[in-house]
């Protein structure tokens, strides 16, 4: 009993000593947020109640700074109810759903991310294994993350269009555009990373490149792959989100982020940027705890036995 | 056919080339008989485990010939008639104990019993017996460094090529691991070439003490031990161990006075 609760009280503590930093900033950002909204809004406030001679004081001011319908900058609370309306309050098959919409990016994302994925392995397994690979392929793996993926988003999807592909695919190749280079770069830093005397080790009883890449190198690698995955995942929601400004796609974060910038609705663009970060956090939270399970059950890890 | 499993003549090895090259090793010739053990013993750069190396066919020697159970080191290694303990226990993170010492076993395609029968008798003989489902970073230094040499029993191949396998350790670790070493070879009858750097340890456990010396890397002595293979720690206080360390000091020193006058 006591044991248990001594425990309790120790898991409160931990999840404390990692919440409350996090909450801490959300607060001050919070802060500092309203400031700007009442700062940013509240010329276009005053203007308006000259030109409709309405007579005004300071509390007033703020409180109708918050409540625009087009602000400048929408107060937070704007933003948490326009998402909570679109959520919650939306049939998910509703157009006007940010769920569907969310659904839709994400799609795309993980289809990229996977396709990246699996791209990166394969030229870092290359790179690795055959030295003409690495410096033929390298000089133009970098190059290819030089050029701004703005410019050749829309170009990859008009060049896939033509070729009569249209919908998820060339969304998520902008997101495989983006993602296998993370990935390229941390599995070769992972499969060169074991030991010379382990390489040694494995000549020594006459073993193949095949047993040293799978029973060394390979294994070697994960904790570097799971590292890169993560920041892959993240550019890879980027790169469907900026996949889907172009083409003015009708569906998807990146087309609520487009239509809200035509009517200027920014209470729209900010809860799509809003649940945009919600998505990347979950998603970068979720590699990390496979990443964790795995190695642990790898038997990698030494925290906290 | 012979009993000698290793001999090596006039062998040479340089590495880079020239104003960069160093000579590592010059004019080697040696020969260990089979249920030798034989300690390599000398400053660093005297070449020691260069010469481990190329009777592992880790490294190639410029001229000069050597022969591994009356073959090339290389076309040994293929019959895989050697097990090498390097300086690092060289654990892998993500195998249990019982796991890294089948992973030569893995690699030599034997059977799942025979692994594991294997497996079994060597951790028995390093005495690891119940660690098998620990990972290594649960070990401390010295457990790690007899899970290592398990592994390269496991293959039992005939002879033990040892790079300072107790180097990073505490004394106390040492002395005792130095009994375990002493007790393993009377059991096994293994033919063991160990490096290190410590003068007792190398008097203490061999049958043979080779003394090198630096640049060139050379052997400058080889002193046969008169102790019974069957020896224990007290020996380290007698007459003939003490006067044994002295004449592998003397060697050493030699080593280096020849440096100073060169130059």
């Amino acid at each position: 009993m006591t044991t248990m609760r001594i425990r309790a009280k120790k898991f409160l503590k931990k999840i404390a000593g990692k919440i409350l930093p996090i909450l801490t900033i959300l607060f001050l950002l919070t802060v500092v947020w309203y400031f700007f909204t009442i700062y940013l809004n509240s010329a276009m406030q005053i203007d308006r109640y000259d030109k409709q001679g309405i007579s005004w004081n300071t509390s007033k001011l703020v409180l109708d700074t918050m409540s625009q319908e087009r602000p400048k900058l929408p107060a937070p609370h704007q933003i948490a109810e326009e998402i909570w309306e679109t959520t919650v309050q939306k049939k998910i098959t509703s157009k006007r759903s940010l769920i569907y919409h969310s659904s839709i990016t994400l799609s795309s994302t993980i289809v990229g991310f996977i396709l990246g994925t699996l791209l990166g392995v394969v030229l870092a397994v290359s790179i690795v294994e055959n030295r003409a690979m690495e410096s033929s392929l390298m000089p133009w793996i970098i190059a290819s993350q030089t050029i701004p993926i703005l410019a050749i988003a829309p170009m990859i999807i008009v060049v896939l269009n033509s070729l009569g592909f249209s919908g998820l695919l060339p969304k998520a190749l902008i997101s495989t555009y983006l993602s296998f280079f993370p990935i390229v770069v941390g599995m070769v830093k992972g499969l060169r990373s074991p030991d010379i005397i382990l390489v040694d080790l494995m000549k020594t009883y006459n073993s193949t490149k095949v047993d040293i890449f799978f029973k060394l190198r390979l294994p070697a690698s994960v904790p570097f792959l799971f590292t890169s995955m993560k920041v892959a995942i993240a550019i890879s929601l980027v790169g469907a989100i900026v996949g889907e400004l172009p083409t003015g796609a009708v569906a998807g974060l990146g087309a609520r982020l487009l239509t809200g910038s035509y009517y200027g609705q920014t209470i729209q663009i900010w809860s799509a940027l809003i649940m945009a970060s919600i998505l990347a956090a979950t998603l970068v939270f979720s590699i990390q705890a496979i990443g964790y399970l795995v190695s642990k059950k790898m038997g990698y890890t030494n925290e906290e036995a | 056919m012979t009993d000698k499993i290793i001999s090596a003549k006039n062998v040479e090895l340089k590495f880079g080339k020239g104003s960069e090259e160093v000579v590592a090793l010059k004019n080697i010739s040696l020969e260990v008989g089979a249920g030798e053990f034989v300690s390599f013993i000398g400053p660093s750069g005297c070449g020691k485990t260069t010469f481990l190396r190329t009777v592992a066919a880790l490294e190639n020697p410029t001229s000069g010939q050597i022969l591994v159970n009356g073959v090339s080191p290389d076309e040994a290694r293929t019959n895989r008639a050697y097990g090498y303990v390097f300086q690092s226990a060289g654990l892998y993170p993500w195998r249990n104990i019982s796991k890294n010492v089948s992973l030569p076993l893995e690699i030599m395609n034997y059977s799942r019993e025979e692994i594991s029968k294997r497996v079994s008798r060597s951790l028995n003989l390093v005495e690891l017996n119940g660690f098998e489902k620990k990972f290594p970073w649960q070990l401390s230094g010295g457990m790690q460094q007899r899970a290592s040499i398990a592994r390269a029993l496991s293959f039992d191949a005939d002879l033990l090529l040892m790079d300072e396998p107790f180097g990073a350790l505490d004394e106390i670790v040492r002395d005792h691991l130095n009994e375990q070493l002493l007790d393993l070879w009377q059991k096994t009858g293994k033919t063991i070439c160990f490096v290190t750097h410590s003068i007792p340890e190398a008097v203490f456990l061999s049958t043979k003490i080779v003394v090198m010396s630096p640049r060139p890397g050379r052997i400058v002595d080889v002193i046969e031990s008169p102790f019974p293979t069957s020896r224990s720690l007290e020996i380290r206080d007698s007459k003939e161990f003490i006067s044994i360390s002295q004449r592998v000091r003397e060697g050493l020193r030699s080593g280096y006075d020849h440096n100073e006058n060169k130059g």
